[in-house]
């Protein structure tokens, strides 16, 4: 028995009439359209599909889309606003932090809440943050420096 | 090549293909929603071993949404996946002692199926809720056979049998060398050191698991397949030709953006063979998207060797000989390019960089009731790496000389134009003792002796391990692989296609999948045009735009691919001179190509840009008599050999004594790959490299069960790959020793990293626990447990 | 990957979760965080034909301070604990465990109560609150009950918890002067869930002497349980002498049902809780 839901994802309200078994990742991804979160494994490790719930990091394989209804979302789609990049992504791209692309996203959207919650954080912080986001790519080294840059762009513009 | 101001080769350019992926909008297969799209879920074995009895799909298919179930007995006319790669007497192929047994491999087993994940039914639906739902209700009758998943236990009496074609679960048996001379050599020296070295098996782990989408269109009888694919063309010909039967001209395959492959997207699968003869039947696309479950359960698995590896050295500490024995575990069933793997990817990198005068080596193949072992990343050379790095360390120690020194006593003294070896290659150019000093030169080798040393009195246990390594890639020359067993060319295309208004798109066969063709290549062909990147496009992964290409894999983009694209841009240079030449009113033989522009040699003033003579190819009015209009060039390139990069790591780490808990304290790695097109990409190589030979030194295993023969680390909670926190910044460096095999000099980079630093980190954690008489530790990954074990049993005097 | 159907209630009342609760019984479970069930049910582990969402009902989310005890609400998240200032000041080792449990986006969402109720025995919760003595307070039709911690932890995911009741509330001592508080793991390179977890609350007088030691030990069995052996050897001692917390560790594996897996042999798992407990109290008592 379908259930609505209605949700902001990156400033549009969207609502659908979905089974209550569909997870918050295949409701952005195959209902809503936007692909640019991704789905990585079956058990919570790999932050493929990490966007931002409510203003926080979210594992959105781990949640069904009925638990969301309400929430104000963003994806990785919503990050550059007017055309603009997120100083997040153009670190990522001044650094090299990405190879395949396939974690970038997920790896991102948690960089945004990490520098949310440390402005400055030390190379130990950035580490221990991404413990929730798996890279088989860049070996991490230049996710680092991607975050490093962003942080010091973020912070010079204050 | 010196790198000069203007030129773009040797710059590190930010990547070109960017945008898309830090905006979330790349195209990976999964993306992919057609009308009319159906979703496939796989029934599986889950059992290791076992007879299938009778296949019950009369539940699934009346379950709501689902169109249609299929087993392996509707596959009527459908072949085996093919092996790409023969090991037979017959065929002159050498080293061959027994020959491969060509067992089948059916895209959907019917008798009996091999492995746990052995798919043996396909469910089709409205939804991928509803194709998982019927594959539930597929009910297979089975009987349970004893299995076998030990590598030392595969030819075992008793042991399960896998295959009827291969009595005592026996592959191949192959061996390369001079036995007589290593026999010789072993029976005169003064000090010989045997170690048993296990290489475990790991798994890939690609970030975007496996998919597929087949979509037949019965208007015009195509099948396009959108599959996570290294190499699309390869996947089309087996498919076509080996498979299904279908004609390959009608069918396309795309392999758009791929989330890594590591050698694991490499071959062709069970899943989109059955999804492109399902979508055929249906007349409706089908899209299949691995779970992470299915990944650990299907895709090729790699390394898994047991070897027992002696050297014998002189008293002196000069290496006289190498006898390696090896058993490779190839799985249930030979994935497409298994057999080469452990022989001709393995044995021939068994000399290193050492000047050791008789080798030989001996590997027997075995088939296990487990997922099928093939390429990853290194694929061969790693297993060859590591034996001689450990066992060079493990002669070091038993000679109680420094390692370091061993190593420079042995160096290959440097060369360049060929070095042959004791196991069939001739190496390209190398100059490893200057590699192996620039690693010290960063390294301070004596400080760290004495802080180790200051450390052990403490109780610390600080360790380095050094690993100077060399491996094959840009493989490879077709007549020579072909010789080798290899049932296709390694060759690569390029086609360059210049517009009338000057633009230029580049097709290649190679792929990429986080390697960053799209820029690296567009440097080199606006190096070569002297055009700016904005009016190149790069266009890979779609066999019905690109020359038939081999693809991406064994570090083969930039010097293979890279060189077939040369070739095509030399052959646009010289047609665009006759046009200039007609242009300016001079000979052909008169005019060079500088910066951009066609002028009369010396005389700048004298010249026609880049675009008038494109514009002039495609609107060919003042034009040369008798030459053909258009300006477009394909090449294929065959390379006369592999190319050798090498290099030397040192890896520093430090064990926590109560736990065994290994911490890298410091990676440094020093690589030799030829030329550098983008150095920042290299970078990006040799730390991705790094990390997954980290990872295999201290984490990951992929551990079946002896009894059940369950895989047991099939998830990535149970499976430990490497994260953000538990390794260092690289330091990195190089020494450029251009390959004298391409033109561009380039050697290829993209595995160097995986190869040089297992035994590196190995090498640490022995030598951290030296001091208490521990000089080897045989089996990998060394977690917290077995390190502590082995403190344990060091004090207690074992 | 794709959970089986179920039918999807997000009551607004506690009364209405118990009465979805006594309705549909073992076919029902409850959702606090989802990050322990959901998994399960997509690898089709768990196949509740019902999910009834706490995420609404009121009341059962906040962190306040009744006395000497700090009172949490069962849905409280793990990150809410690690940033919290009265958790910081008066329990922080609750804050502290919690900063470690899964990763950043789990701790978003994961809950105190969906973690102590789920019990898994590797978690590391658990230890804490065996070492801090919290109290369960668990709602059902017949109203509320208080379980003290040593009755909680009963057996390999299982606790006190009743079928018709609801873990509503957990009640933290705020830690005492001249107690200090400290919660180290050995983590699993993968999950990161503690291949062995002690926690340590440790009250020393001024001379540095044990009056009471609480240790809970995670990880190695099939339950948290409470290392008696260590408390007993603790109490009364100088702390400061030598050896004296190392000696008193060595009791660390007692009662526990240690099981062998891929990250380490019973002799290995036992020899960690023994290191972990001397780290966990060395801390606990330079905190005292």
């Amino acid at each position: 028995m379908k259930l609505p839901v209605k949700m902001t994802i990156n400033g549009q309200s969207v609502s659908h009439e979905v089974e209550p078994r569909l997870l918050l990742v295949h409701y952005i991804r195959e209902t809503v359209g936007l692909t640019g979160t991704h789905v990585g494994c079956d058990t919570s490790q790999c932050g493929a599909c990490t966007i931002t719930m409510n203003g926080q990091a979210v594992k959105s394989c781990t949640l069904f889309a009925v638990q969301a209804t309400g929430a104000n979302i963003m994806t990785i789609e919503g990050l550059a606003k007017d055309g603009e990049l997120h100083p997040i992504q153009q670190g990522f791209w001044e650094k090299h932090g990405l190879q395949c692309g396939f974690c970038t996203p997920g790896m991102i959207m948690a960089a945004v809440q990490m520098l949310e919650r440390y402005p400055k954080p030390t190379e130990e912080i950035i580490r221990h943050q991404l413990e929730g986001n798996l890279c088989r790519c860049t070996g991490y080294h230049n996710i680092v420096k991607a975050i490093e840059w962003a942080a010091d762009k973020m912070a010079a513009a204050k | 090549m010196a790198v000069t101001e203007d030129r773009l080769f040797g710059k590190s350019i930010k990547r070109t293909e960017d945008p898309r992926f830090i905006t979330g909008r790349g195209k990976y297969v999964d993306d992919l929603k057609l009308p009319g799209m159906t979703y496939a879920a796989f029934v599986r074995s889950p059992h290791a071993h076992a007879r299938i009895k009778g296949i019950d799909v009369s539940q699934a298919k009346a379950h709501p949404g689902v169109i249609a179930v299929y087993t392996g007995k509707d596959m009527t006319g459908v072949n085996s996946l093919p092996c790409g790669w023969d090991l037979r007497k017959e065929k002159g192929i050498p080293g061959v002692v027994q020959d491969l047994a060509m067992v089948p491999h059916m895209p959907l087993t019917s008798d009996v199926a091999r492995h746990v994940g052995d798919p043996v039914a396909v469910v089709i639906a409205e939804s991928q809720d509803a194709a998982q739902d019927g594959a539930e209700k597929v009910q297979v009758s089975w009987e349970p056979l004893a299995s076998v998943t030990a590598t030392d236990k595969a030819t075992g009496s008793g042991a399960a049998k896998v295959h009827d074609a291969a009595p005592s679960n026996v592959a191949f048996k192959w061996a390369l060398g001079d036995a007589a001379a290593t026999d010789t050599a072993f029976k005169g020296a003064a000090v010989t050191v045997k170690k048993r070295i296990v290489n475990q098996r790991l798994v890939a782990n690609a970030m975007e698991p496996r998919a597929c989408v087949a979509r037949f269109d019965d208007a015009t009888g195509e099948l396009t397949l959108w599959v996570t694919s290294q190499n699309p063309h390869v996947h089309r010909l087996l498919m076509c030709a080996f498979v299904l039967g279908i004609p390959e001209h009608k069918v396309r395959v795309i392999a758009p953006d791929v989330g890594g492959g590591f050698g694991s997207k490499i071959f062709l699968y069970n899943e989109e063979v059955v999804c492109s003869w399902a979508s055929r039947l249906l007349k409706r696309p089908i899209r299949w998207t691995s779970s992470r479950r299915e990944a650990y359960l299907t895709d090729a698995q790699g390394r898994d060797h047991i070897t027992d590896a002696e050297v014998a050295l002189s008293k002196e500490g000069k290496i006289l000989a190498l006898r390696v024995k090896t058993t490779a575990n190839l799985g249930a069933y030979l994935s497409t390019f298994a057999p080469a793997v452990p022989t001709f990817l393995y044995g021939t990198l068994l000399n290193g960089v050492y000047d050791i005068k008789a080798i030989h080596v001996e590997v027997t193949g075995v088939f296990t009731n487990t997922t099928a072992v093939d390429a990853y990343r290194g694929a061969g050379r790693p297993e060859a790496c590591y034996v001689l790095e450990r066992i060079v360390d493990a002669a070091a120690a038993a000679l109680k000389m420094d390692p370091a020194e061993l190593r420079k006593k042995n160096f290959i003294p440097k060369f360049s134009g060929a070095f042959q070896t004791q196991v069939a290659v001739s190496y390209d150019s190398g100059d490893y003792l200057g590699a192996f000093e620039k690693l010290l030169s960063i390294f301070d080798y004596k400080k760290f002796r004495t802080e180790q040393e200051a450390a052990r009195k403490q109780g610390r246990l600080l360790g380095v391990g050094f690993s100077t390594y060399i491996e094959a890639c840009s493989i490879a020359p077709s007549k020579l692989v072909g010789a080798l067993g290899a049932g296709a060319g390694l060759y690569e295309s390029g086609k360059v296609r210049v517009h009338p208004t000057g633009g230029v798109t580049v097709y290649t066969g190679s792929h990429a999948h986080g390697q960053g063709h799209e820029t690296t290549f567009a440097q080199l062909v606006g190096d070569e045009l002297g055009i700016p990147m904005e009016q190149i496009e790069i266009v890979h992964g779609d066999t019905g735009q690109i020359p038939f290409g081999m693809g991406t894999y064994g570090s083969r983009s930039a010097s293979v691919g890279g060189t077939a694209i040369k070739m095509s841009l030399d052959k646009i240079k010289e047609k665009g001179k006759r046009i200039a030449a007609h242009l300016l009113e001079a000979s052909p033989k008169d005019i060079e190509y500088v910066k951009g522009q066609f002028q009369v040699k010396g005389v700048p003033a004298k010249a026609v840009p880049f675009g008038a003579v494109a514009l002039t190819a495609y609107v060919p009015h003042n034009y040369p008599e008798g030459l053909e209009p258009g300006l477009e060039e394909t090449s294929f390139y065959d390379p006369s050999n592999f190319c050798f990069p090498f290099g030397a790591h040192a890896c520093v780490v430090e064990i926590e004594p109560e736990t065994g808990k290994v911490k890298i304290v410091r990676y440094i790695a020093v690589d030799d790959v030829g030329n550098v097109i983008n150095p920042m990409i290299v970078d990006g190589m040799v730390h991705g490299g790094i990390a997954q030979g980290v990872g295999q030194a201290l984490w990951e295993g992929a551990v079946y069960d002896s009894e059940s023969g369950q895989l047991v680390t099939s998830t990535m909670m149970d499976y430990a790959m490497p994260k953000a926190d538990m390794l260092p910044m690289y330091e990195t460096d190089r020494t450029v020793t251009p390959t004298p095999v391409n033109p561009l000099g380039i050697k290829g980079a993209g595995e160097t990293g995986t190869i040089a630093a297992t035994p590196a980190v190995v090498n640490a954690v022995v030598d951290a626990l030296a001091g208490m008489g521990v000089d080897h530790i045989e089996t990998m990954p060394l977690n917290a447990e077995r390190v502590w074990k082995t403190i344990q049993a060091a004090k207690a005097g074992k | 990957m794709y959970p089986a159907a179920f039918e999807y209630h997000s009551p607004t009342t506690l009364k209405d979760v118990l009465g979805l609760m006594g309705k549909h019984g073992d076919d029902a479970k409850v959702v606090a965080g989802g990050h322990s069930l959901i998994p399960m049910m997509k690898l089709r582990l768990a196949q509740p034909k019902h999910l009834i969402d706490l995420r609404n009902v009121p009341g059962l989310k906040g962190i306040k301070e009744d006395g000497n005890t700090i009172v949490i609400g069962a849905m409280t998240t793990w990150y809410e604990l690690e940033s919290n200032a009265t958790i910081k000041s008066k329990c922080a080792i609750v804050g502290e465990t919690a900063s470690i449990v899964g990763d950043p986006a789990v701790r978003n969402l994961g809950t105190i109560g969906g973690g102590l109720a789920h019990a898994d025995p590797a978690a590391d919760m658990p230890a804490t609150a065996i070492a801090c003595g919290f109290e369960f307070v668990c709602e059902g039709p017949k109203g509320r009950r208080t379980v003290k911690v040593d009755d909680w932890f009963q057996g390999l995911m299982s606790t006190a918890v009743k079928e018709d009741e609801l873990l509503v509330e957990i009640r933290v001592p705020a830690i005492a002067k001249g107690t200090g508080a400290a919660y180290l793991k050995f983590p699993h390179p993968a999950s990161r869930f503690a291949i062995v977890g002690v926690a340590a609350v440790v009250t020393t007088d001024g001379s540095g002497t044990c009056s009471k030691a609480s240790i809970g030990v995670t990880g190695a069995g099939t339950k948290a349980v409470r290392a008696k052996g260590v408390e007993a050897a603790l109490a009364g001692k100088n702390l400061a002498g030598a050896g004296a917390i190392e000696a008193a560790a060595q009791k660390a594996a007692e009662g526990v049902d240690v099981q062998a897996d891929l990250q380490g042999s019973v002799e290995y798992k036992a020899h960690l809780c023994r290191v972990f407990a001397k780290r966990a109290v060395e801390a606990a008592s330079k905190r005292a």
